[in-house]
């Protein structure tokens, strides 16, 4: 038995589980082993994929809720006399338009409109935003910010390695970071938090911003607190999570409940080679509402006519497609999964891949190479689950 | 559940109960537990032919695809249909109720592990 863990390039893989002495871990690292999890690499960093069981961490976070450590991504601060400025040249959002405390999906884009990453800009005041971006794209991302801001009075500071960010998930989440001790002095209250907002708190003295942000596709907090005051945050937050049911989960709960959700995933739906278009993230790029902005006049050009456009998949049975697999319609090869799971709410399996333009259209049937054998798929609309309001 | 420390270990991560010609085969507590929640299983049809280090069947979880290899080779003489069924039962019963296939063998291939050796090789 072999197995292939997030990445199905490396099937025939031997040492399984062996961590690679440079890999990082998150602050948190000691107590995920103290309660038994199971690590991960990814990113870079060694972190959570379960604790006990992914099923009933996915299905704890459709439920009630769920406690995730995602330290490893990287938090960078932007500030400064002309921030919001900057950030609307160096992203593809109009980030000045964001009031205080409000929060942004947005994409860092290459001068040729290639997506470097995806990341979530909060405006903490007039002149300070916080920057988060995955894990593995930390230096890029980086590297991008510095090197575009010549001539703006903007200072970048990698603040990765000072913070760690956790995230509580699921209906019954605001009961449980409501009913955290030591969490105080919030600007907002957690009732008036709207959905990508964000608060400044205490947490036992320590600067706490609190989102209601997430990548579960349910209601939801993260929580971004000091290297110092990660490990009695996470402590309180289980502590006081316990009468709602919240579980720890891993990084594999995480996975499954994004592509139910619908929410592409940096190096799988988003890569350098493709176009926001292309992963219809056309409505992120603010080409009517600003000017100048790296990978402008690539967007406004567009991709090549023919070039693949990303949609859901879904199929019957329990086989899933997985990223890499070919999409094919007919005899013809049509595509390529990016990311594919048996989705543990539906109960069948969904997948994400980039089709031929004109096999886009929901309804389409197209199939799936699942090693040899032809599953079929149905093109649909994303997301594949969406919470009741 | 079988005895773990009478069985024979693959550095595949599988075990092999060894009764007469017959070869009883699952995948480990160690392997299972790295594919996480197991979800579809599919398993060879009786009476095909198995040849040792060939794919001969597939494990799913949520996250991972894992190949089933032949350990051995010979003919496929019974094969769990309650695990196809319920692939639950592979993190729940590894050594037990999740045993994968039968194999009617000629012989034992060499580099087989007794459960020193393969404790050793998962480091526990």
């Amino acid at each position: 038995m072999t197995e292939g863990e997030f990445s199905d390039a490396t099937r025939r893989l031997i040492v399984l589980g062996e961590l690679v002495s440079d890999t990082r871990t998150s602050p948190l690292h000691p107590l995920h082993e103290a309660a038994g999890a199971s690590f991960t690499d990814f990113g870079g960093w060694s972190m959570p994929v379960r604790y006990i069981s992914d099923l009933a961490e996915h299905h704890a976070v459709r439920t009630a809720a769920g406690l995730f450590d995602i330290s490893h991504m990287a938090e960078i601060l932007v500030d400064g006399r002309q921030a919001a400025e900057y950030l609307d040249y160096a992203l593809a959002g109009r980030l000045s338009a964001l009031e205080r405390f409000q929060a942004r999906y947005t994409l860092l884009l290459a001068a040729n409109g290639g997506i470097v990453d995806d990341l979530i800009v909060y405006r903490l005041s007039e002149v300070s935003f916080l920057v988060i971006a995955n894990a593995g794209n930390r230096n890029p991302v980086v590297a991008a910010l510095l090197e575009r801001a010549g001539g703006f009075e903007v200072t970048i500071t990698d603040g990765t390695d000072d913070y760690a960010l956790v995230a509580v998930q699921g209906p019954r989440a605001r009961e449980v970071v409501d009913a955290t001790a030591g969490i105080t002095d919030l600007s907002v209250p957690l009732g008036d938090l709207g959905y990508y907002r964000c608060t400044d708190a205490f947490f036992d003295g320590a600067p706490l911003l609190i989102a209601r942000t997430g990548y579960t596709g349910e209601d939801g907090f993260e929580l971004c607190v000091p290297v110092a005051s990660a490990q009695a945050l996470w402590r309180a937050l289980t502590e006081a999570g316990e009468p709602a049911g919240l579980t720890l989960a891993g990084l594999a709960a995480r996975d499954t409940l994004r592509l139910e959700a619908g929410m592409p995933l940096y190096g799988h739906e988003l890569t350098l080679d493709v176009l926001p278009q292309q992963a219809g993230l056309a409505r992120v790029v603010a080409l009517k509402t600003k000017g100048a902005f790296v990978g402008r006049s690539a967007v406004e050009a567009g991709p090549d006519a023919g070039a693949r456009v990303l949609v859901g998949l879904a199929g019957e049975g329990r086989r899933a497609g997985r990223a890499g697999y070919a999409v094919t319609d007919g005899d013809t090869e049509a595509g390529i999964v990016t990311s594919g799971a048996l989705s543990p709410t539906l109960g069948h399996p969904i997948a994400m891949a980039y089709v031929d333009p004109h096999l886009a259209a929901p309804g389409t049937t197209l199939a799936i190479d699942v090693r040899g054998t032809w599953i079929p798929a149905t093109v649909t609309t994303l997301p594949f689950y969406r919470r009741e309001s | 559940m079988a005895d773990k420390t009478r069985l024979s270990y693959t550095p595949e991560h599988e075990w092999l109960l060894v009764d007469g010609d017959i070869a009883t085969v699952g995948i480990t507590d160690y392997a299972a537990e790295k594919l996480g929640d197991v979800v579809f299983v599919e398993l060879p049809a009786v009476g095909s032919p198995a040849t040792a280090g060939t794919v001969v069947g597939e494990i799913e979880s949520t996250k991972s695809v894992g190949e089933l290899f032949a350990p051995v080779s010979g003919e496929v003489v019974e094969v769990n249909e309650a695990v196809v069924d319920s692939p639950e039962l592979i993190n729940s019963d590894p050594f037990g109720e999740a045993w994968l296939i039968k194999v009617r063998f000629t012989e034992l291939p060499s580099g087989l592990m007794d459960h020193a050796a393969y404790q050793a090789l998962v480091g526990e």
